[in-house]
């Protein structure tokens, strides 16, 4: 089950013709899927569309109800070969993943269905994760709708819009027999509004009835001599089919006047809502999208329209196209077609807006100020103002990178690395994709590279050690997506020497806590409780050790010692197993809360620092690093340093204990064991203890008083 | 009357799992329930886990056609009406982002602190400065409403996105009913009750001037026996005003972690440094202050001692929320190593085993173990009890005598530099103490460093500058590599 339940959202899925729909963006796209008669879904989760995976996962009543297949794929490899679905049968289909590495993920059997091209619709839901708030590396998925000839949908960032567009991809993929991906920026999935629903349609055709009736045509299949009658089918056929229909059915839009100044802007339909307000804060446009100059936006990014971009060219001396991201293929394109119309029209782009970065408000107004005072110097207006703060004051505001949780389980692991590492000096470390990654920033920082998801093995592969090993991370998640057989099958393959950690805290945690073949909890939908530990074995692992509580940091620490040198060759395999607290927290607090109701018997624990046997050394943080073990001003009138402290959002993980004794530190640290509904026995017991501590400490305060100042 | 606005844009700033989302969305609700179109977006990614996150809400008007407005993704600087931040830090990274402007907005702000991570793992101290935040949130601001949303939290039994709220409410920044906020609480349907309550508090705090997080003052002890009335007096006597503060809390520790003769000792050592300083004598005040610190060094005797004392058992159910009816047991992570066990020892017998590789290789088998000591059963708190009364033989133990003669060391190099007129030096010597701290290897750690630097002194003659930069090395990291040429000023910039 996910960090989230969306049962609430699930509700709103049933929505009717004429009812209005208030949600997430990524949630409208959900519902625009079962109004366009959808027949099967796949995808793999991660920031910004897990939602949407979220969503169908609890909603698989409402699919059956549909005859709508759903299906958390296993990477975003088999969701794209899912599409499969669409080459013979007329069945819309529609996977959804993180992109630009979702994209990269997939891209095999991208390649293959879009060379085959498609009968039914195919759409590729990718969120685009890019500028702010993102995780990974800065592409473009631009580049692969133009390799593999995918038609790629960027559509203005209103919901209607997103949901009008999802409809038209689906018709615009089987008008040109080619998939389309619907890029989605990271805020227009979390975008909150408001759409107008339509019913729920059934799919004409079931995957069922499909499967009841193949059909076969050897014409689409990725072989000589068909594969290169592809290349030919795709620039004559499916291309003109393509623009045909994007033209005739007005997918791109105008607005403004059609002449001003001989200028116009093109622009992404992402992007138009950050330039409509850039050009209201510059006086150029009203809050409704009254344009004083003509724009002309790119709903469909991907192909352009040469008709259409001859038509806005002629008669303007430049054209501003504003594309985020690099590199600036439309502004490429556009050059191309407008010397191939015969204009002599600039296209002007990257030259004054930025080359890389992400494109907001003020970077578009200030790009667009530099345009016009350069191309219209008659409107040239004032450069927004911008006041920076003081460096001595923004010096003061320190940097807050993203962290493990409070009790999160993979903290003691990266614990243990760090006594181990006193011990036998730094290992390179080949981190992976995963929470597990937060061990590169403070106050661990540990890890050397980072080369994709489920990689973390083969991105040691190419350590063949003497003396020193390297060392691997691995997710459950990256595990089960592809790490089984690209690092683990790998090592073993190849007699690597390395040492493996695997993270078993039973969910896709980084991506939102979904399940996964190896996660504990029972799920009526999926098979779970498939051991990480029997897979490793099963590709010929040899050596290998299950821990399955991480916070027993000394354990932690010897077993990675013993890998790290024990004379036994091949690779050396940790499988760490805890449950991500999150998800933990997430299950017990129902049961806890009904149980302290029922007046049961519930033990509570939570760390604490005495305040005054701390000196305020801090390496008990830099050991952990627990957002509820913090600081705070030091209590004692002669001391400076602030003192460390336990929040009351502890959750008694026990890591705090565990570092104190594993690494020798301080004896501030203490655990209390709050016992609600004690039995009566526990009761009296804690009384006549009481009584008698309370003897003693009376008397020795007397004594202290005594000789006290 | 206020100008007629179509528009109100609106930042939170706030803290993976502060429930800026969640705020975010009660603002929509508020919103849309009086006719206003209400857009939302954010970017949680990793943020979700502990990072700060920025939620951004626009609430606007249809046309006068029905037309519907173009609503932003993103604050632009100086387009925002209202910034909402749940943390001090939060609200300065307002003020960086360029979100909060003199003109046009209402800063809703907490003034407590939650610390990042650079700032907690700092060897020493490395909090940022609050104060300079307040202050260019005042100046940066149409409005700053600022207080302690963290108290707030605690005394309603709520939650921070609530308290934000019922300060958004009472700020009025926005054109929007009370009913219209609390109806958006009451629709969301989860922990209604308390939500009130923290909506309610956060209202009234609105109200009321800029208020920073109360931090008690420790009050200077007042003499309660006749022998600490003897030592009062040779304060008053003896040391120069700006010293006695820290004197009169140094005597009150000291006889409390030893007795009165100890404390007569401190004084005794204080006075020759005194005498060698002049106003306004920081000298004087400062060696007053780690003076204390290091004749009441960290022992087992002295930790066993405080975990055993009522007020200590006291601290630990408040501390934990323990409410009647409940039990709580409290269990220590000691981990005594056979070093720590001779230090104890009178200093012969201590010496003794630990010079013998055969007797401390026979006892150190029993000190390799992290214990977990449960302090509130009956065994280990008279166990830790019989520990703390080994304090009158204190004076005898070996720990006591290394102490006593690296004190004596150190008083003889500050009082040296004092007389030669090296003031200034003589400061530095004495705050090296600091770095002097913790048990184990921390302990070790600090007082290797503290050692190399009294080296280097020795060695290089370095000046007051010399000896602070070489401090704030040691304290910079733990793998801090303190050499002669670290000592050197750094390289001035060419041109």
């Amino acid at each position: 089950m996910a960090e989230r339940s969306f049962k609430s959202e699930v509700k709103k899925l049933t929505a009717g013709e004429g009812e209005t729909f208030t949600g997430e963006g990524i949630l409208a796209v959900t519902k625009a899927l079962l109004q366009s008669g959808v027949a099967y879904i796949g995808g793999y989760q991660g920031s910004p569309i897990s939602h949407l995976m979220d969503v169908f996962a609890d909603a698989s009543e409402l699919l059956e109800s549909l005859d709508v297949h759903y299906e958390a794929s296993a990477s975003e490899a088999s969701a794209a070969a899912m599409l499969a679905a669409s080459v013979n049968y007329p069945l819309r289909g529609a996977v959804a993943w993180k992109s630009v590495v979702g994209t990269n993920v997939a891209s095999d059997a991208l390649s293959n269905v879009a060379s085959g091209g498609v009968t039914g619709g195919a759409l590729v839901i990718v969120g685009e994760d890019y500028g702010e708030g993102s995780s990974i590396m800065q592409e473009r998925t631009h580049a692969f709708a133009m390799k593999s000839q995918m038609w790629l949908i960027d559509p203005r960032p209103n919901l209607p819009s997103i949901v009008d567009s999802v409809e038209q991809a689906f018709q615009l993929s089987e008008a040109s027999n080619t998939p389309v991906m619907l890029q989605l920026r990271v805020r227009s999935c979390h975008m909150t509004g408001s759409f107008v629903a339509k019913d729920n349609k059934r799919p004409p055709m079931t995957v069922s009835d499909a499967a009841d009736a193949p059909m076969r045509d050897t014409q689409r299949i990725v072989l000589p001599p068909a594969n290169f009658l592809h290349e030919h089918e795709k620039i004559e056929k499916r291309w003109p089919a393509g623009i045909d229909f994007i033209r005739d059915n007005r997918l791109n839009e105008w607005f403004g006047p059609q002449a001003a100044h001989g200028i116009g802007i093109i622009v992404q339909g992402g992007l138009y809502n950050n330039l409509n307000r850039a050009m209201e804060r510059l006086g150029f446009a009203d809050a409704f999208g009254k344009s004083d100059l003509p724009i002309y936006c790119l709903n469909v990014t991907y192909p352009l329209i040469p008709d259409e971009v001859a038509e806005f060219c002629r008669d303007k001396t430049s054209v501003l196209i504003v594309e985020e991201g690099q590199p600036e293929f439309i502004e490429h394109e556009l050059n191309t077609l407008v010397r191939r119309a015969g204009l002599d029209t600039r296209i002007v782009g990257k030259d004054v807006l930025p080359r890389a970065g992400e494109y907001t408000g003020k970077v578009i107004a200030d790009g667009l100020a530099d345009y016009l005072a350069q191309y219209a110097p008659e409107i040239a207006p004032q450069k927004l103002p911008s006041d920076l703060l003081p460096a001595p004051v923004a010096t003061e505001i320190p940097q807050r990178p993203a962290g493990f949780c409070t009790g999160c389980p993979e903290r003691p692991i990266f614990t243990a690395m760090k006594l181990v590492e006193r011990e036998l000096g730094p290992s390179h470390v080949s981190a992976d994709i995963g929470c597990h990654l937060f061990s590169i920033l403070p106050p661990f920082n540990i890890g050397n590279t980072t080369m994709g998801y489920g990689l973390g093995s083969a991105g040691a592969s190419a350590f063949k050690p003497k003396d020193k090993r390297a060392i691997a991370i691995m997710g459950d998640g990256g595990f089960w997506h592809n790490g089984l057989t690209s690092g683990i099958g790998n090592s073993v393959f190849n007699k690597d020497d390395t040492v493996t950690i695997i993270v078993d805290n039973g969910y896709s945690a980084a991506t939102g806590g979904q399940d996964i073949l190896s996660s504990r909890a029972d799920n009526d939908e999926r098979v779970t409780k498939t051991p990480i530990a029997r897979a490793v074995r099963g590709v010929g692992g040899t050596w290998v050790r299950e821990i399955t509580r991480t916070y027993d940091v000394a354990r932690m620490r010897d077993t990675l010692r013993e890998a790290l040198t024990t004379p036994e060759k091949g690779p050396k395999v940790i499988v760490a197993q805890s449950e991500c607290m999150l998800n933990r927290q997430r299950r017990e607090k129902k049961q806890t809360a009904a149980a302290l109701k029922a007046g049961e018997r519930v033990v509570r624990e939570r760390f604490g620092v005495d305040p005054d046997t701390c000196t305020g050394d801090h390496s008990c943080i830099r050991l952990s690093g627990c957002p509820s073990l913090t600081i705070k001003p030091n209590p004692d009138p002669l001391r400076q340093d602030p003192i460390a402290h336990v929040e009351n959002s502890c959750v008694g993980c026990g890591l705090c204990g565990e570092v104190s004794h594993a690494a020798v530190l301080c004896p501030s640290f203490y655990r209390a064991g709050i016992v609600s509904n004690p039995t009566w026995l526990e009761r009296t017991a804690d009384r006549i203890r009481r009584a008698v501590i309370r003897w003693f400490q009376a008397r020795e305060q007397r004594g202290r008083l005594a000789r006290a100042f | 009357m206020a100008p007629v606005q179509d528009r109100y844009t609106i930042a939170i700033l706030a803290l993976g799992g502060q429930g800026g989302g969640v705020l975010a969305d009660w603002i929509q609700t508020a919103a849309r329930r009086e006719g206003w179109l209400a857009q939302g977006t954010s970017v949680p990614g990793v943020a979700q886990r502990t990072g700060s996150t920025v939620y951004y809400v626009e609430l606007a008007k249809p046309g006068v056609e029905g037309q519907l407005p173009i609503l932003a993704q993103m604050p632009i600087p100086g387009d925002v009406d209202v910034v909402l931040a749940s943390e001090l830090m939060e609200t300065g990274r307002a003020l960086l982002r360029g979100f909060s402007t003199a003109q046009r907005t209402t800063l809703i702000g907490s003034t407590h602190r939650i610390y990042a991570i650079g700032e907690k793992s700092a060897m020493a101290d490395g909090r940022g400065n609050g104060d300079k935040i307040i202050e260019a949130a005042h100046a940066r601001s149409r409005r700053f409403i600022g207080f302690d949303m963290d108290a707030a939290t605690e005394r309603s039994g709520s939650v921070i996105s609530a308290i934000l709220f019922g300060a958004l409410a009472g700020s009025e920044a926005l054109p929007l009913p009370t009913e219209a906020y609390r109806h958006a609480i009451e629709e969301s349907g989860i922990a209604v009750a308390s939500n009130f309550r923290g909506f309610d508090e956060g209202f009234a705090e609105a109200q009321k001037p800029v208020a920073s997080p109360i931090t008690e003052a420790v009050a200077v002890p007042e003499p309660t026996t006749e022998q600490g009335r003897r030592l009062a007096k040779r304060i008053a006597e003896e040391l120069p005003e700006p010293a006695r503060e820290h004197a009169l809390h140094g005597v009150a520790r000291l006889m409390d972690w030893q007795d009165g003769a100890y404390a007569a000792l401190y004084l005794d050592r204080l006075a020759p440094i005194s005498a060698l300083d002049a106003a306004p004598y920081e000298l004087t005040t400062e060696a007053a202050r780690h003076l204390a610190l290091w004749m009441s060094y960290e022992d087992t005797i002295r930790v066993a001692d405080l975990k055993t004392r009522a007020s200590r058992f006291a601290r630990v159910q408040g501390e934990v929320r323990a409410q009647d009816g409940q039990t709580v047991t409290v269990t220590e992570f000691m981990h005594p190593r056979l070093q720590e066990m001779c230090e104890m020892l009178p200093a012969s017998i201590g010496q003794r085993i630990l010079s013998s590789d055969r007797l401390s290789g026979f006892l150190g088998r029993f000190f390799t173990k992290g214990r977990h000591v449960e302090t509130t059963s009956l065994r280990w708190f008279l166990m830790l009890r019989a520990v703390a009364a080994m304090r009158p033989m204190r004076p005898r133990s070996l720990r006591y005598g290394e102490e006593q003669a690296r004190i004596e060391e150190w008083l003889t190099l500050v009082t040296e530099a004092a007389r030669v007129g090296r003031l200034d030096v003589a400061l530095e010597l004495v705050r090296l103490q600091r770095m002097i701290k913790g048990y184990g290897d921390t302990f070790e750690r600090g007082l290797r460093n503290y050692t190399r630097i009294v080296e280097l002194y020795r060695s290089e003659r370095l000046d007051a500058d010399a000896l602070a930069r070489l401090q704030a090395l040691a304290l910079s990291g733990e793998d801090a590599q303190l050499t002669p040429s670290a000592a050197a000023p750094p390289a001035q910039q060419a041109g």
